[in-house]
């Protein structure tokens, strides 16, 4: 008799909140899900800020300090510090992704919400941002890590 | 239900080698394979998943389906448990999809 297969479990941990590190674990969330994977996202610390109703529609790219920009649009720190920089490569960033057709953030948390994939707010950095369910997305519930590494048994888990 | 399917030549993953052998029934014996029961709401998928290949030699992403259809993402997940993405293409007759939506 052939080994009974575990289904396939994904774990992922956002734990950044800058415009271009909320997209990763988005991603690859939303493709465990088309893929019929059981997906799990355990947003901690600046993360939070993805699935926070009143953030969402508006992370930034950060300018100063971020060594991965286009080579063309490269902003050296010292031009950085003029203000609306990071106004200018947000717009930018989300240009791009619009033209790749993807959703903006608060449209693509929604998307897995409605997938089935289970969203999870950090109790921990919950009660350090002073915040509470509501202001999460409908859907997302508030997790203890000790409750998410018991959810995690068995998961490949990936780190954002 | 086995001899409509004894002539399409499938993929080690059970895709269509050959998108023009597609036909409805090849759909309907595919979706037993799959454990599927179609209804008219599946059709609307296949066929603008159809479509869509027609056009553009693709499978749609499943944004574009939510999009374009009225069909949304709850009831597309609901139609095809074992992951939309994998399972429309799959129905419709067309190679696993390579988008990222």
């Amino acid at each position: 008799m052939a080994e009974q297969k575990q289904p396939r479990k994904l774990c992922i941990i956002a734990s950044k909140g800058s415009l271009d590190m909320a997209y990763p674990p988005l991603i690859l969330a939303n493709g465990g899900r088309m893929s019929g994977i059981e997906t799990h996202i355990f947003f901690t610390f600046w993360g939070l800020d993805i699935i926070t109703k009143k953030k969402n529609k508006g992370l930034n790219v950060a300018v100063i300090g971020n060594p991965n920009m286009h080579p063309m649009f490269h902003i050296p720190s010292i031009i950085g510090v003029i203000p609306f920089m990071s106004a200018a490569a947000t717009w930018m960033m989300n240009r791009e992704m619009a033209k790749l057709d993807f959703p903006p953030v608060d449209e693509f948390v929604q998307t897995l919400v409605d997938s089935g994939a289970h969203l999870y707010a950090c109790k921990q950095s919950v009660d350090m941002f002073k915040l509470k369910l509501e202001d999460f997305v409908d859907g997302s519930k508030i997790l203890g890590v000790m409750e998410f590494l018991e959810i995690a048994e068995g998961a490949q888990i990936i780190f954002v | 239900m086995a001899d409509v399917l004894a002539t399409v030549k499938f993929d080690a993953e059970g895709y269509m080698e050959d998108a023009s052998a597609w036909n409805e029934k090849v759909a309907e014996a595919i979706a037993v394979r799959e454990g599927l029961k179609l209804t008219d709401r599946h059709w609307v998928v296949i066929k603008y998943c159809r479509d869509t290949f027609t056009k553009t030699g693709e499978a749609p992403t499943l944004r574009n389906i939510t999009k374009n259809t009225d069909v949304q993402t709850k009831e597309l997940y609901e139609l095809f448990p074992g992951g939309p993405g994998k399972m429309a293409a799959k129905v419709s007759g067309l190679k696993k999809p390579t988008g990222c939506l």
